[in-house]
């Protein structure tokens, strides 16, 4: 029984990994990139995203899943998401990664926006480019700086994936919750537990050490 | 020929006037200090020197080269700018050293950036001449240090061996002293005092009267935006002319 119940929740942490880490290599840049226009002096490209962003936080990731996943279909007659497994995951992605670049451009906005203006300006009168300016000096400071909050961050989107079975993506915690209905017993949901501790542990301490590595300046 | 000349600047935030026609000259060698009470736009003309504001009127010249001229409207492109910068260094109240680099990394880290191409050979000349200038600023010893394992007196010695390091025509100081603690302004103004003495040229914005009493070729008195009196220190401080300049020289 115990390997039966571990193949299959190893089954559904995979999905939940992929999900994790695929969230991930979307929405950091795409983060970035909305960072910057939310900081950006042209109104028309500033006030949609900083829109977006307010929408997205405001609400439940749970209610941004359902919308994603069931909006185009009722509203517009067509599956955009495609059909089975797939679609439905490719849905659940698009919906953490909209919802995590918009809670990631926030903290690369405080990041950036927390280093003195006399650093730019330092810079500035020893004749170094923008482009210099940013790479040499302000980048090590914002990494500093937004380390402890994207650790947050990214150890809520560990968990947060499980909410990806609203649309039946079939993650670990699913996996666990069928032996209830199929077999009766509930030590499987607490064996789903341990990977999640076992998950955001190591990241605690990935990011641990990184603060550690970046400790040698203030 | 005067190393700088500075003809009618004005510079407007918004609807305040904070420099009114300012107009002055200075002979390579020579240290100018500029005195006057908080407000008077001190830092502003010093920011302008340096290309961080942009001045609405006026002309800055460097050697006869016109640097600035507020009457032609043209929009510098940013290696302009860099080009006209370079002719000017700045040393900040608060000093603004790198807090990621060491001492000797902040001082070199410009001038290894401005090389054309970077081959070993020109990187150890750079960082022969880092040494040197911490030497020079008594900082032999902490050429290894990050910013915050040094004094604010050590960080504004780094502040202005960075600023020497890339050999600017004119050095420019905003209140080089004014964010340290007393005991510290001393260390500070001793190495400004041994530059002087080396015919370093320079603006110094200070509000240590005796100092620059002692240090500088010329003092200008600047009062709401404008000049209100400049001549040698024994002129300005020892025989004021404005009324203004003795009310001010009066609470020192
Ligand atoms: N970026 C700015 N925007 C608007 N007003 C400004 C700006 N910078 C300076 N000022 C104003 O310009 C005036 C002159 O300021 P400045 O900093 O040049 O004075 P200062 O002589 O250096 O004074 P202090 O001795 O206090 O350093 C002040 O009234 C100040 O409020
Ligand atoms: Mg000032």
């Amino acid at each position: 029984m115990f390997w039966t119940v571990t193949l299959s929740l190893l089954e559904g942490f995979l999905t939940t990994v992929k999900l994790f880490a695929l969230t991930l290599l979307f929405s950091l840049p795409l983060g970035l990139v909305m960072s910057l226009g939310s900081m950006s002096k042209i109104k028309v490209l500033r006030y949609p995203i900083v829109f977006l962003i307010w929408v997205m936080r405001g609400t439940p990731l749970l209610l941004q899943l359902l919308i994603i996943y069931y909006g185009p279909g009722i509203l517009f007659h067509t599956n955009v998401w495609g059909s089975g497994d797939g679609g439905r995951f490719t849905a659940a992605l698009v919906a953490f990664v909209v919802n995590y670049a918009c809670y990631f451009s926030e903290i690369y906005r405080g990041g950036i926006q927390s280093i003195p203006v006399g650093q730019y300006e330092a810079g500035k009168v020893l004749g170094m480019t923008n482009g210099q300016i940013f790479r040499k000096v302000i980048l090590l400071q914002v990494i500093k700086r937004i380390v402890p909050p994207m650790a947050n961050e990214i150890i809520t989107l560990v968990k947060d994936t499980s909410l990806a079975r609203v649309i039946a993506v079939y993650e670990i915690i699913w996996s666990g919750q069928a032996f209830i209905k199929s077999d009766g017993i509930i030590w499987p949901l607490f064996y789903t537990g341990a990977f999640y501790l076992i998950f955001s542990g190591l990241l605690t301490l990935l990011f641990r050490y990184l603060e550690k590595r970046l400790d040698y300046f203030r | 020929m005067s190393i700088l000349e500075v003809n009618h600047i004005r510079k407007n935030f918004g609807e305040t006037e904070v420099l009114k026609d300012i107009s002055f000259s200075m002979e390579e060698g020579q240290a100018v200090s500029i005195i006057g009470s908080s407000g008077s736009g001190k830092t502003t003309l010093l920011r302008c020197l340096n290309f961080l504001e942009t001045p609405d009127e006026g002309t800055i010249k460097v050697r006869d080269e016109v640097l600035f001229d507020g009457a032609k409207k043209e929009n510098p492109s940013e290696a302009q700018l860099r080009q006209r910068r370079l002719h000017f260094g700045l040393v900040f109240q608060q000093f603004n050293l790198f807090p990621q680099y060491t001492a000797l990394e902040n001082v070199c880290l410009a001038p290894q950036l401005a090389l054309k191409e970077k081959n070993e050979a020109q990187q150890k000349k750079i960082t022969e001449m880092g040494e040197e200038l911490l030497e020079r600023m008594g900082l032999s010893d902490r050429m290894g240090n990050y910013p915050h394992q040094l004094s604010g007196g050590q960080q504004q010695r780094v502040a202005i061996a960075r600023a020497l390091a890339l050999q600017p025509d004119i050095l420019c100081f905003d209140e080089p002293t004014s964010a340290l603690d007393p005991e510290l302004t001393g260390e500070v103004l001793k190495v400004i005092r041994s530059l002087a003495e080396h015919h370093t040229t320079m603006i110094i914005v200070t509000h240590e009267m005796t100092f620059a009493r002692d240090v500088s070729d010329r003092v200008i008195f600047m009062d709401g935006g404008r000049i209100e009196e400049q001549g040698t220190p024994d002129e300005v401080f020892g025989h004021p002319k404005s009324e203004r300049t003795k009310r001010f020289l009066a609470g020192y």
